[in-house]
């Protein structure tokens, strides 16, 4: 069989012209599948930087809260019946919004603000210059160094702004996990320091951070939240609700299955069509090969090794493209949202395994039909 | 006491049905010896591709019988009869069908791929057969840069790398002009018959009638007698 297998190797790569075509038509299917899924998955991950840069297990909110950025004010008193919850092991305010920072030559700049419980500081950022107790200093603010700093005038320890008239100091220099979907510099501040300095409404904490006594309680503590008219939900639900919201409500997911199917109608029309004519351009050749001898299950083993050769490599190349385009972008552009997930790369797999299967099926259907008697007779 | 390679008896076979019904072989029989070089001579349509179809057990005779060596093919399983074709039988296709992206080597070699063995072996064989034809310092080029007489030499190559008992020819010299298909013939009397194989060829140039040793005349689907060559 590996002679056989290396015959159809042969057959489908000395046929530069053809397989150059078939690889551009999986490897562009792919790449397009790819980077459109990336830039998606990017973009949901970066929706839910703050839910995970904080990494708080069990968040309760207001039940109308889509998006971890669109936080809707709670009274003092959820805090206090959350903390009395059976369940809870602590529960800590937290404060995230947004602001505008005036900078040193004059401009504004929007930042989103967190403020951290001020006991606790629970969900803290690693500094990586600073100290995090210097968090409590007069006007103490950390700033979060990504693709964002420089938007601050890529401050530094002691670096001055204002704030809504109010002086900010830079205390330390942060590192987070993720970045923010809406290119905004974050500050983190104490809570009590933040709803001080940024105006706000009627109810100030966007969210209550709970720490459960065990695993098993979250659900007990989610009826108990429930029943006072908020949810509770956990880091995981948190984020998958922010991206339905924009899977479901901002056009974005049906974009990107408008993009998969355009990926994988440009894959199947361009990979199948050049391998139904590679397979019809040596169609007697095959019937030669079943006149001298050759089984059709040779045949379609050959068949189903071409297909299967030119989908792998195609996909192969399609990811590398895909991460060489990523890494270039995110080169050019720190707040690239792009990312590669193995759900990408499984739906691109998939759309790709299909492609072979649609194309070598037709392919095997033809050459199976074909008669050797056909070839004798000219 | 010569020995029959190919024995066909009461060979009958049609196409289509009622109105559109065609007869290809009306009871067709004969008989083939190791040593021999049979011709099947005949107008076209009259039957001689459906003959040679039956008798390498590619296409199902409607009723008769065809021995190989005494082995009745049409009892055969698709398998089975697979295999003996590529065991027992050679051919030489007349547009050769030799694989343009695939070495000389390569293309004469498939049979032996075919049959498993390993490639590398494969090719050194085929090669072998390269210069039996006299094309082994062409091993290495693609069939497209050889000319027609070469291309079926290739083809000639491949059908005898398996070491068939019975080699099948169809219209061998239809591509090649005339000089150079006489050559071929000679080529394939001196070399490639031999004692302990049968070569039929099917063909209506008669410039190469010279190398038979028996020629079968057909027409309208039934063999109207034989003659021997004047070689």
């Amino acid at each position: 069989m590996k002679g056989i297998l290396k015959l159809a190797y042969k057959l489908l790569v000395n046929d530069k012209a053809k397989f150059s075509a078939l690889l551009i038509g999986i490897t562009f299917a792919v790449f397009l599948m790819m980077f459109v899924t990336s830039m998606f998955s990017g973009v949901l991950m970066h929706a839910s930087s703050t839910i995970l840069n904080i990494g708080a297990p069990l968040w309760v909110m207001d039940p109308a809260v889509e998006t971890v950025s669109n936080s809707i004010g709670m009274p003092d008193y959820v805090l206090d019946a959350v903390r009395s919850m059976q369940g809870v092991k602590y529960a800590v305010p937290l404060y995230s919004g947004g602001a505008l920072v005036k900078l040193r030559d004059g401009t504004y700049q929007s930042v989103t603000v967190i403020g951290l419980d001020d006991t606790s500081l629970y969900g803290r950022p690693e500094l990586t210059a600073g100290k995090i107790q210097d968090i409590y200093a007069e006007n103490g603010f950390i700033v979060v160094h990504d693709a964002e700093f420089s938007k601050l005038e890529n401050p530094h320890l002691g670096s001055e702004f204002e704030l809504n008239d109010y002086r900010g100091v830079i205390v330390g220099i942060a590192k987070v996990a993720t970045s923010g979907l809406y290119g905004l510099p974050t500050l983190y501040t104490t809570y009590e320091r933040a709803i001080q300095y940024i105006p706000n409404p009627r109810y100030t904490i966007s969210y209550v951070l709970v720490e459960p006594k065990s695993e098993s309680d979250i659900p007990r503590i989610k009826k108990q939240v429930e029943a006072l008219g908020y949810r509770a939900r956990t880091k995981e639900e948190f984020m998958q609700r922010t991206a339905d919201f924009f899977v479901y409500q901002t056009g974005g997911g049906t974009n990107m299955l408008i993009m998969m199917l355009i990926s994988f109608i440009v894959g199947l029309s361009l990979s199948g069509q050049t391998f139904y004519t590679f397979i019809l351009e040596n169609l007697e050749r095959f019937g030669a090969l079943k006149a001298i001898g050759e089984k059709s299950r040779d045949l379609v083993a050959m068949i189903l090794f071409q297909a299967t050769f030119t989908a792998f490599t195609g996909f192969g190349l399609g990811i590398g493209m895909c991460v060489l385009s990523i890494v270039l972008a995110k080169a050019r552009l720190p707040s690239y949202a792009a990312m590669i997930t193995f759900s990408n790369l499984a739906i691109s797999f998939g759309m790709v395994v299909v492609i072979a299967g649609v194309s070598s099926y037709v392919a095997i259907r033809r050459v199976l039909r074909i008669e050797p008697f056909d070839i004798f007779r000219g | 006491m010569p020995r029959i390679a190919i024995q066909a008896s009461g060979l009958v076979k049609w196409f289509g049905e009622g109105e559109a019904k065609t007869m290809a072989l009306r009871e067709v029989s004969l008989e083939a010896q190791f040593g021999e070089m049979v011709y099947v001579v005949g107008p076209s349509g009259s039957g001689k591709t459906t003959l040679l179809s039956v008798l390498t057990g590619i296409l199902k005779p409607n009723a008769g019988k065809v021995l190989l060596e005494g082995s009745d093919i049409w009892g055969l399983s698709s398998d089975q009869l697979a295999d003996f074709r590529l065991g027992k039988i050679g051919f030489v296709f007349q547009d050769y069908h030799l694989f343009p992206r695939l070495t000389t080597a390569e293309n004469a070699a498939i049979p032996l791929i075919l049959k498993r063995k390993p490639w590398n072996e494969a090719i050194q064989e085929a090669v072998k057969y390269l210069d039996v034809v006299g094309l082994k310092n062409r091993a290495e080029l693609p069939p497209v840069k050889l000319s027609g007489g070469e291309q079926q030499r290739v083809a000639i190559a491949r059908a005898i790398a398996s070491q068939p008992d019975i080699l099948i020819m169809d219209e061998p010299t239809a591509s090649l002009d005339g000089d150079t298909g006489v050559a071929i013939l000679s080529f394939v009397q001196k070399n490639v018959l031999n004692k302990d194989r049968c070569i039929v060829v099917v063909t209506h140039d008669d410039r190469i009638y010279k190398f038979a040793t028996r020629i079968l005349n057909m027409e309208d689907g039934r063999l109207k007698g034989s003659e021997k060559s004047a070689a």
